[in-house]
């Protein structure tokens, strides 16, 4: 990428000062990815070293490492990172990458919005990381955050948590109508809404979920504001108000937000299984069906999270039959992948294998969600051990292999190098391995009895949490072998083909490896070469 | 009108009548069931309830193993029949309406079976009434109080594993951080009606065997309820993030037979009698600080220390530093305030409903007298009463 | 022309996210009103008249209890007078709550209701209460502080118990206006 870096700033200046002026002021689409990809890449490993403290804690019974109180920071910061800054920015990232170019768009809609929303991440995160240091610690009350906990109990450091919220809202919402105005005005002629790849479908509908959703996370932090410092009781008992609204509301926001991050990644899984089985996929019409049911039913499911609150049985029941039929778009997806793969021409290269692992994994992941919807069975799994299982595997093989899966498949295409196949596959296996030694067993220990959020478990849950903090001690270092393996892709390698991939197809594949500083400047016409229909191959 | 044990069997044989519509879910569900041995199951409790509850467990486990092998199955047959090396040319097909529409209603259909016994379980669940006692469960940071409504009958149930087995300078125990001093106590074959109710964050009361779970919210109540089949003693813990010591809140359920239920209830009617003898006693007598300090140390370290440390040094502004505090070295009243009484929407709790006269007044003297704070006060159990 | 069409569709946009920022707070009156509706939370409604007693249709019987339950920081005792009373719908009662003033200074304290199960809160009507407005007692003072309430036939047939709970709150130190005097 140093290639494009006269282009963008002509003028001859301090080196290290034209470095930072281009990153700084920026309104290139590939640049503002690839700054999006190396937060996300940043967070995750800082989120990551919070959970090895929370999974080296969690070795052995009895109180080693951490205070009870330093505990709960590290697991909600775990949380909250990952959500916020490991996984959200990724997908930012790949959607400010590859929509242009896949659209057939010479950049974003908006592009000075669009480095405006990054820039104010790095801000947000450092506000929230820094409470760390701050007296009081940092937040310690989980990712959800539960009032009346975050609020009248709720550290000092909690004023910060919510001004970082703040902003995290703003740069998506910013984020999600750049992509939205970029794909309802800067498809090429001929691209059509029902032509567009399977990412970019999903991904605008992701990021209608994320106007509709952020901005009432905004609102709940802004109540738990007001409850701290200006007299309200919007969650107080004694002023009128009810903790538990503060869980409706949440989960209003918290139940799209999950899907909001694994709908780019269905996208992800549905550009690369067609590639490498070399067969168009199966049911596009119902792959976008099933995506926009899953986004709305998102909106109607959020109780299910609350059935021990105490609600009425007819709450209860409605909770639990919208849960249940998320089951059956999800379900729709996962046979139209296998049947994308059915009497293909398979090869099994590392964004495949990740796919593949992806798809596998996430309907395990699917499966437990089945299962906790059951509102008598929920009462038994609500908040133990199962339940971290059954999100793990939504979202680490979900949200986080679909992101790799991804990098491995474009990355030959941002750095004009192919990445080490060798390596590549070795990361491939370990991470799997380690993915299910550490989450796997986690199910057991739910079963068993196992409460989450604990520094300290009764003896009888030895032999599974030790099991776990192998995997994730093992886990940790394969993403160290990832990190390795992208710097070495970016620092040289067998030169890249345009096409990179013999079964590639969309318009992302005919601009030149390295993609250029600047590609369709002048849109494709595809009338009459329907992007999604068409048949030539590199062959 | 059934009794809730009828209705229980009879939605059994309604489960048993869909587990035989589907020999495949039958066979997965014994498979399952097999493989499943104790460590790997759900608990399956002691009530009828939780059988029932890990009976649906072992329905949805064993549709979600068969819907996995067909799927997982056709994608790992793919993978070895569908490789380039064997099949170098695709198919071309992308869509098939009939079996797109197939699969989606074959998925509705699943979800209406598992939907079945998952709604009349959870009416049931939701009958709460014709209790034949009511426990009232208050939750407060990190220990639970049951009263027993109709009796006048309430006491705290404190965390009790020592300290040093948490800090691994003790082994530890077989019930490691699952103890209490004092039990929750029930009789067998009653129908038991919960409420759980808060002081402070949001709890949840959690005993596995029985299949209850039930948040506690402050300002609050909530009702579940149980009939336990055999006696014994059953443990759960506190599962809803609550702070620093969410891991140290057990729940611990000692349920004895009917008889033996009567007879413990009568007795806790003669200790609280005789417990406000010697109260009477302690009051009327008056304490020297030799005596008081050593007493009230042990409250301190049991009572007081985790949020405000041994030394008195507190943590932080949350937990304010007791050694050279402004409050116990500052006016008895309002130190005697803070103890009775607790701050509003802080951790700081209201002792006076759980220490007895002599133990606020010999934890005050320690407090007032220890770590430097040498003010010489000495506090009499007859102020504490008084103050009452 | 894509220029007009781009910022129409931002400012769409953004005029939807400002307008769910908004939602957030709406979600608040909305949540009331559907827990007056559906007894969701178990709240009780404030003041009502009783338009004299109906005629018991049958011979039902409802058993109600009563709780108590002081906050931390408010020093007073504060119990129910009698722990069950067993109603018939249409019926007013008057019950007591006992309230005493431990401290050595004036209090004023709230006292929140709630209802389990929450149906029966839609169905209990309040013709007086402590709780409508905030009590207040100077030092070592003591009171009985009434109730008075009918229960509706409209009560679903299943409910033959329930509970009503009052948490008693110190008024003068609301979460917002927090004084550091620990």
């Amino acid at each position: 990428m140093s290639a494009h870096a006269e282009d963008a700033i002509p003028r001859q200046r301090h080196p290290l000062i034209s470095f930072a002026a281009r990153w700084l002021l920026t309104t290139n689409h590939k640049e503002i990815g690839t700054l999006y990809l190396c937060l996300s890449f940043t967070l995750f490993f800082i989120a990551g070293a919070l959970a090895m403290g929370v999974r080296a804690e969690l070795f052995a019974p009895g109180l080693q490492l951490v205070s009870p109180n330093f505990y709960n920071q590290l697991v909600t910061l775990h949380g909250l990172v990952m959500v916020f800054g490991a996984v959200m920015p990724a997908f930012v990232g790949l959607a400010n990458w590859m929509i242009p170019m896949m659209i057939g768009a010479p950049d974003m809609a908006l592009p000075r919005l669009n480095n405006f929303s990054f820039w104010i991440l790095p801000f947000a995160f450092t506000l929230l990381l820094s409470s760390l240091f701050m007296e009081g610690g940092a937040p310690n009350f989980g990712w959800t955050f539960y009032a009346p906990l975050s609020t009248t109990y709720g550290p000092p450091s909690t004023d910060y948590f919510i001004l970082g919220v703040h902003m995290m809202g703003v740069s998506s919402v910013l984020g999600a109508i750049n992509i939205i105005v970029t794909i309802f005005n800067l498809r090429a002629p001929g691209m059509t809404l029902m032509k567009m790849p399977l990412f970019v479908w999903t991904w605008l509908i992701t990021a209608f979920m994320l106007i509709m959703v952020m901005p009432v996370l905004a609102g709940v932090v802004t109540m738990m504001l007001t409850d701290r410092h200006f007299g309200t009781s919007f969650f107080q008992a004694a002023g009128g108000g009810d903790p538990v609204m503060f869980q409706h509301i949440f989960w209003f926001f918290g139940h799209p937000e999950v899907y909001i991050m694994i709908l780019p990644g269905f996208g992800i899984a549905s550009q690369i299984i067609p590639t490498f089985a070399r067969k168009k996929l199966f049911g596009y019409k119902s792959m976008v069906i099933a995506t926009s049911s899953i986004a709305f039913l998102s909106f109607i499911v959020w109780g299910h999270h609350m059935f021990t609150t105490g609600m009425p049985l007819v709450a209860q029941l409605f909770f639990m039959y919208a849960t249940m039929l998320i089951a059956v778009p999800t379900g729709v997806k996962v046979f139209n992948w296998v049947s994308t793969m059915w009497r293909g021409s398979l090869t099994f290269e590392t964004p495949m294998l990740f796919a593949l692992g992806f798809v596998i994994m996430f309907t395990i992941g699917g499966f437990s969600g089945l299962m906790l919807a059951l509102v008598p069975a929920d009462f038994q799994y609500h908040d133990t051990f199962f339940v971290v299982a059954h999100f793990h595997y939504v979202l680490y093989p979900g949200a986080i292999f679909s992101t790799m899966a991804a990098v491995y498949y474009w990355l030959p295409k941002w750095t004009g190098h192919m990445y080490d196949e060798r390596l590549g596959k070795i990361h491939f296996w370990t991470a799997s391995i380690a993915v299910n030694l550490t989450f796997f067993p986690m199910h057991f220990s739910g079963l068993a009895g196992m409460p989450r959020r604990i520094v300290d478990y009764p003896v009888q849950f030895t032999d599974f949490n030790m099991v776990s903090s192998i995997g994730a001690g093992l886990l940790g270092l394969t993403q160290v072998l990832f990190l390795y393996i992208v710097v070495k892709t970016i620092r040289g390698g067998e030169p890249a083909t345009d096409r990179v991939w013999e079964g590639a197809e969309g318009l992302e594949w005919t601009v030149p490896s390295p993609a250029p500083h600047h590609t369709f400047q002048t849109p494709p016409d595809l009338h009459g070469d329907l992007v999604t229909e068409t048949s030539v191959r590199a062959e | 009108m059934q009794t809730p044990r009828e209705r229980a069997a009879r939605s059994k044989t309604s489960d048993a009548v869909w587990l035989k519509n589907g020999l495949v879910i039958s066979l997965l569900w014994g498979f399952s069931h097999i493989c499943a041995a104790n460590v790997l199951d759900l608990r399956e409790g002691v009530t009828d309830m939780s059988h029932r509850v890990q009976n649906l467990h072992h329905i949805s486990l064993g549709v979600c193993i068969g819907i996995g092998i067909i799927v997982f199955g056709a994608m790992i047959y793919s993978v070895f029949a569908h490789r380039r090396s064997r099949n170098p040319t695709p198919a071309r097909f992308h869509e098939n309406t009939l079996v797109e529409v197939t699969w989606t209603v074959i998925a509705s259909l699943i979800l209406v079976i598992m939907a079945v016994p998952a709604t009349t379980a959870l009416m049931d669940i939701e009958d709460n009434s014709d209790a034949d006692l009511t426990v009232l469960i208050t939750a407060s940071q990190w220990k639970w109080h049951y009263q027993y409504v109709d009796a006048d009958i309430g006491f705290y149930s404190n965390f009790a594993t020592p300290r040093g087995q948490i800090e691994n300078t003790e082994p530890k125990g077989e019930n490691y951080l699952l103890e209490v001093d004092k039990p929750l106590v029930l009789p067998t074959n009653k129908k038991v009606r919960f409420l759980t109710t808060s002081n402070d964050v949001i709890h949840s009361w959690w005993v596995p065997d029985f299949a209850v779970k039930q948040d506690a919210i402050p300002g609050f109540i909530n009702e579940a309820w149980t009939r336990v089949n055999e006696p014994g003693l059953y443990r759960g813990q506190c599962t809803e993030l609550c702070g620093k010591d969410h891991a140290f809140m057990p729940v611990v359920v000692e349920v004895r037979p009917e008889e033996e239920f009567d007879a413990w209830l009568e007795d806790q009617r003669l200790a609280i009698a005789l417990t406000s003898e010697t109260a009477v006693a302690d009051r009327n007598k008056q304490w020297t600080i030799a005596e008081l300090q050593p007493m009230g140390e042990e409250v301190y370290v049991s009572h007081c220390a985790t949020c405000h440390q041994p030394d008195g040094m507190g943590q932080g502004s949350k937990y304010p530093a007791l050694a050279g505090g402004a409050i116990t070295t500052g006016s008895i009243e309002e130190h005697m305030d803070r103890v009775m009484n607790g701050k509003a929407f802080t951790e700081m709790q209201a002792w006076a409903p759980q220490l007895s006269d002599l133990e606020i007044a010999a934890v005050m003297t320690y407090e007032r007298n220890a770590w430097g704070n040498d003010t010489g006060d000495i506090i009499q159990p007859m102020t504490i009463y008084q103050a009452r | 022309m894509i220029r007009s069409r781009k910022l129409k569709h931002t400012a769409l946009l953004v005029l939807l996210a400002v307008g769910m920022f908004g939602f957030a707070f709406a979600l608040v009156p909305l949540y009331t009103v559907f827990c007056e509706l559906t007894g969701l939370n178990g709240r009780t409604a404030g003041q009502e008249s009783y338009a004299g007693p109906v005629v018991a249709a049958s011979d039902r019987q409802i058993t109600i209890q009563f709780l108590a339950h002081v906050g931390n920081g408010m020093p007073w005792e504060f119990r129910p007078t009698e722990h069950r009373l067993q109603v018939r719908p249409g019926e007013m009662h008057t019950t007591m709550f006992y309230a005493r003033n431990r401290a050595t200074r004036t209090v004023a304290g709230q006292a929140v209701p709630s209802v389990t199960p929450g149906q029966a809160a839609l169905h209990l009507h309040k013709i007086e209460c402590f709780c409508f407005t905030q009590q207040e007692l100077d030092a070592g003072e003591e009171m009985e502080m009434p109730v008075a309430f009918y229960v509706d036939e409209d009560l679903p047939k299943e409910i033959r118990t329930f509970s009503l709970s009052y948490t008693l709150f110190p008024v003068d130190s609301t979460p917002g206006t927090k004084v550091a005097d620990n």
